[in-house]
């Protein structure tokens, strides 16, 4: 296995193109343990972590850009406000070290369905600025995640900076696990409500082959805000609509049974935690109007 | 003076020696305590030898195959690799090894019984060498139907997994794929069955729980110039290895010398050989230190792990709540080969009944071979499983009758003077109904702790935690009750010794004590206790804790909660022959200036002999001068018998050990995840040596438990007998977020019997945790819930 430890992000993209099989690296939160347990024999490793500008980040007026290695407890400590529902996702990954190590773009380039901060991105809305030699190009969040562990990168592309979307309401996350903390996700959901553009976005983890939205969830609750007037008279969403919500969300999944838990067990806890995150998140833009995103957990 | 074995002439005055400092009693801290927290502590893997070699095992990827043909050309052919080693290059006659049947091949032979068998060692120059020259050698498999259950393994036509038996068991089972059985009668059960009002039944099934130390399987052999070899390993019992180690080496036990190095947690899981004799064979075939280092997937394939059972039970009760009788069948899955199945069948068996009176009763307990992974000595041994049951069937005991439960089980507590369905007495104080009260009168923690003043919820103190699933929706608050028995020492006629060296000499103008024994310090707190004994027996401040090797005689193994009973008892027991050689010394040589060493009882206090009404007659220092005492002693705890293989009866015990615990639980009722909020104890010691490291154990123990109450479990798919989770990703251990709080209350009535009056503790609170989490998660929901662990789908009907 060859390292290879590129000084620049020029060099870096150089060696990606030189050796299309090189797996990038940054914190190895999830490489290293593959690698552990002999699921992956990589030829070269392609460490990232000399490139500084994938350590930084910058929130601009609508949209915050961030480094593809930024650490989970940097998103944690610094865009609770810009990012509420990736902080908060950021929140339950792992351990504090391994949330000092790892970040976004390891979770995007691995693409495994049961990442955490796959459901945060869905719902807030966002793109993935990937750039190789031949030159750079966004892709949307939502082209991004195309099989099993596998996403949009041709062979010589890297993960450069993420463009998630500024919270303009209440965003939510949740993940179930069997233990209380540094757990794997069973599955995890995700909800942004975007009053500017009087819509909601939702996000699923490990209940379907990708990270996926819950389409008819969104466009139920769309409707069901829009009709009621909901989002001017900013009253309490009734019952129904939210367990129909949580029916939606529940119905979008297509989970297997694996030794974290069943599929039926998936579908049911989408649908619980939907309901919920929609309970809270609309409390919370009605009780702040909209001027505080920052999750509330 | 010499090493003898024997104890010296004239028995030792029954003085006790009155308090010293840093003896017993106090909370002296560990002496490794700070090495291991700041991460500089030397661990079995940790060690390093020049010009050493890697060793890797080769393990089955199936559960149940004949071997048609191993080709190892390709793996030896790699550069950088010394050996590869087959059962074809087994050195000895005896080619098997086992804790009490030797059961078990050092490599496979032509057949492999469990998922993770060893079939093949290779030792490289660098580990990744190892592990791809190992990956490099070609076995053809022809597989076998796997025997999974009881069905498939009592099955007229189930394949046997050991072909003709012979060990002692053999002749007495039922099948030759049962491993041992053991029925105890007692009473006539269906006679007493007809005064019951009520009577209450229920199949309970327990989970595979993992010891999950975090320090893995690993050690250090190096050849010596003799033909022998020198083992640096992490073990519980160093002379049991030996044993098992020296007849497959084909060396004499003295050319195997055996020293321990640092152990990361035990719990059972060493007791049996994992990488002993790989180490030895590869360092003997070439000739070079080799070290191996299990990783964590293999450490869950290279130790046995806690039996899961299956058990039903049948109690009835009058009106008035007394118990009248009790019927169970409990059947223990002792995987592939034998380790300590047989011993965790008769603890089973004999602690089935729990700590309650119960006159009449019809018990069977059976450990079965299948093909699914080995399962031995795991923390509580047996009565784990049957705590879990017995106290489900106690709660649902008091649901028919409308009794409070905690009165129900006060009704019928063991006490004193009872007498077990072995027909053992016991002799010593039994206080379960006054352990009950403790955890019942303790005030219950405060409601919906997660609410705080601002808007949001504190996650940490809900089902779910961090995960951020609850902000108090569907969460119901439940409250459980558990107690349990567990016996302290090996039982059923093993001649369960102990060994202590003690030598004292002047170092510097002091007197220093020097402990040597081959006690397995695992974390339980020997080495600490070992010194605060020097201290309280010998009077001197300084004690050395000479290195547990196999110099010194067997100390037994570090497990049923024996330790401090056994090796703490022989270090008492040789000082105290040290005391008295140090007296007569005195007596000798001072004897003429002082009435007192005649006539007084002397005791050793701060460096000097004192007569016990204060009055200074010497400094050790001067008695000894330039000579040293030394002595090496056996201690022993009063014999038990086998019981009886038709009746079960027998004394078979040595002593029994109570806890009793009350859980408070949030359950999300509609995720069906569990937060536990406090785990309240209460357990005698009979006389805690160190009530800090007692604690420590307690609220171990407790979280021990906990863990197979909730999370805890290794899957294996019943169609292939292969493990689905042998990681820490995907088998789930309790985090400190998952762990509660624990109040531990704890009593010191003595047992007279036992030095110092102590009684062993490691194991009990291990029992009753689990049941009585499970108790609490049924309050909360209302649901019957007859497996552990729980899983979120047991709860939310999405199995």
């Amino acid at each position: 296995m060859d390292f290879l430890r590129p000084a620049s992000w020029e060099e870096a993209l150089a060696a990606k193109a030189e050796y299309p099989t090189a797996v990038p690296i940054a914190g190895g939160t999830d490489i290293m343990v593959e690698i552990n347990f002999d699921h992956r024999r990589p030829e070269y490793l392609l460490d990232l972590n000399r490139i500084e500008l994938l350590r930084e980040w910058e929130v601009g007026e609508e949209v915050t850009k961030l480094g593809a290695s930024v650490p989970y407890t940097q998103i944690m400590e610094n865009l609770r406000g810009t990012l509420p529902g990736l902080a908060l996702a950021s929140h339950t990954v792992a351990s504090p070290q391994i949330r000092n190590r790892g970040g976004v773009g390891g979770n995007l380039g691995c693409a495994s369905p049961a990442g955490d901060s796959h459901p945060a991105l869905l719902a807030a809305g966002a793109e993935v600025e990937v750039e190789s030699v031949r030159g750079s190009r966004l892709i949307p969040i939502d082209e991004f995640y195309t099989g099993v562990k596998r996403n949009a990168l041709a062979a010589d592309e890297l993960i450069k900076t993420i463009h998630i979307k500024n919270a303009t309401g209440p965003q939510q996350y949740s993940k179930v696990g069997t233990r209380n903390a540094m757990v794997i996700a069973v599955c995890g959901f995700g909800l942004a409500l975007h009053p500017e553009t009087r819509t909601v976005r939702t996000g699923i983890a490990s209940a379907a082959p990708t990270p996926i939205r819950a389409k008819a969830a969104e466009e139920f609750l769309n409707a069901a805000l829009e009709e009621g007037g909901f989002w001017d008279n900013g009253k309490v969403i009734t019952p129904s609509i939210a367990k129909q919500f949580g029916d939606l969300a529940s119905g979008a999944c297509n989970p297997i049974d694996d030794v974290r838990g069943t599929a039926k067990y998936r579908r049911h806890a989408v649908g619980i935690l939907a309901r919920r995150q929609l309970v809270w998140t609309w409390e919370q833009y009605r009780g702040t109007n909209g001027r505080s995103f920052e999750g509330a957990a | 003076m010499a090493n003898t074995r024997t104890a010296p002439s004239g028995t030792p005055t029954n003085v006790t020696q009155k308090h010293n400092q840093g003896g017993i009693g106090e909370s002296t801290l560990r002496p490794d305590g700070t090495l291991k927290v700041t991460g500089e502590f030397a661990y079995s893997s940790d060690m390093w030898h020049e010009d050493m070699l890697w060793g890797q095992t080769l393990r089955s990827p199936v559960a149940h195959a004949e071997i048609e043909s191993i080709d190892i050309s390709e793996a030896l052919a790699m550069p950088g690799v010394y050996s590869v080693l087959t059962y074809a290059d087994l050195p000895a006659a005896m080619k098997n090894y086992g804790l009490e049947i030797q059961d078990t091949p050092v490599l496979a032979n032509g057949r492999v019984r469990h998922h993770g068998e060893p079939i093949a060692l290779v030792a490289a120059d660098h580990p990744e060498t190892a592990r791809r020259a190992a990956a490099k050698i070609k076995i053809d498999f022809k597989e076998l139907p796997v025997v999974t259950d009881e069905a498939s393994a009592l099955a007229e036509d189930a394949i046997l997994i050991h072909e003709g038996r012979d060990d002692h068991h053999a002749g007495h089972v039922p099948h030759q794929n049962i491993v041992h059985r053991q029925p105890i009668v007692r009473g006539n059960a269906a006679e007493a069955a007809k005064k019951a009002d009520v009577i209450v039944s229920g199949e309970y099934t327990f989970g595979m729980q993992d010891q999950a130390f975090l320090g893995p399987e690993s050690g250090l052999a190096v050849p010596g110039e003799d033909g022998g070899v020198d083992l640096y390993v992490a073990t519980q019992w160093l002379h049991s290895d030996l044993k098992q180690i020296a007849p497959v080496l084909g060396l004499p036990e003295e050319k195997v010398r055996m020293t321990l190095s640092g152990v990361g947690g035990a719990f059972g899981g060493r007791e049996d050989i994992s990488m002993q004799i790989h180490a030895c064979l590869l360092a003997l075939a070439t000739n070079k230190p080799v070290k191996m280092v299990y990783n964590r997937f293999e450490s869950f394939f290279g130790h046995v792990h806690r039996h899961p059972a299956k058990l039903w039970y049948e109690h009835g009760a009058t009106k008035d709540g007394k118990i009248t009788h009790m019927k169970c069948r409990i059947v223990l899955d002792g995987g592939a080969y034998a380790s300590a199945s047989p011993a965790v069948v008769g603890n089973a068996s004999s602690l089935s009944v729990g700590p309650y009176v119960i006159d009449d009763v019809d018990i069977e307990a059976i450990a079965l071979y299948t093909n699914n992974p080995p399962c031995g000595a795991m923390r509580g041994f047996g009565a784990v499983q049957a705590c879990f049951a017995y106290e489900a069937q106690m709660d649902k005991l008091a649901a028919k009758l409308g009794m409070d439960p905690v009165e129900f089980r006060q009704l019928n507590a063991m006490e004193q003077g009872t007498v077990m369905p072995t027909g053992q007495v016991v002799d010593s104080p039994a206080p379960v109904a006054e352990l009950l009260r403790r955890v019942k009168e303790r005030p219950l923690p405060p409601e919906r702790q997660w609410e705080t003043a601002g808007e949001g919820a504190d996650v940490r103190a809900l089902p779910g935690g961090l995960s951020n699933t609850t902000h108090g929706e569907g969460v119901v608050r439940g409250v459980g009750y558990a107690v349990g028995i567990k016996n302290v020492g090996f039982s059923e006629g093993f001649d369960d010794y102990s060994t202590a060296r003690v030598r004292l000499e002047v170092i510097n103008g002091e007197p220093v004590a020097m402990v040597h024994t081959a006690m397995a310090e695992v974390g339980q707190g020997g080495v600490t206790v070992h010194a605060q004994i020097a201290r309280t027996e010998l009077g001197v401040t300084q004690v050395t804790i000479h290195p547990a090797d196999t110099q010194v005689g067997s100390a037994g193994s570090t497990s049923a909660s024996r330790q401090t009973y056994m090796t703490g008892g022989a270090v008492k027991n040789t000082c105290e022959a040290v005391r008295e050689a140090l007296l007569e010394m005195g007596r000798r040589k001072n004897g003429s200036y002082h009435p007192a060493w005649a006539h007084a009882e002397l005791l050793l206090e701060g460096g000097k002999v004192v007569t016990d009404g204060g009055e200074v007659l010497a400094d050790i220092a001067d008695i000894l001068e330039d000579e040293a005492i030394d002595l090496e002693l056996e201690f022993r705890h009063r014999p038990t018998v086998p019981f009886d293989l038709v009746t079960g009866q027998g004394d078979g015990h040595v002593q029994y050990t109570f806890a009793a615990h009350r859980a408070v639980v949030e359950v999300d009722t509609e995720l069906g995840l569990v937060k536990v909020v406090e785990l309240a104890t209460a357990q005698d010691v009979g006389k805690a040596l160190n009530m800090l490291s007692v604690v420590g154990q307690i609220q171990g123990g407790t979280t021990q438990g906990l863990g197979v109450a909730v999370m805890e479990e290794i899957i294996v798919d019943p169609r292939t007998a292969k493990v689905r989770n042998p990681s820490f990703t995907d088998y789930l251990i309790p985090t400190i977020l998952d762990t509660p709080t624990i109040p531990v209350d704890v009593l010191e009535l003595a047992d007279p019997n036992a030095p110092y009056g102590l009684r062993g503790l490691g194991e009990a609170p291990t029992l009753s945790s689990t049941p009585a989490v499970l108790a609490a998660i049924r309050q909360a929901t209302g649901l019957e819930l007859n497996k552990t662990p729980i899983r979120p789908e047991a709860l939310t009907g999405t199995l």
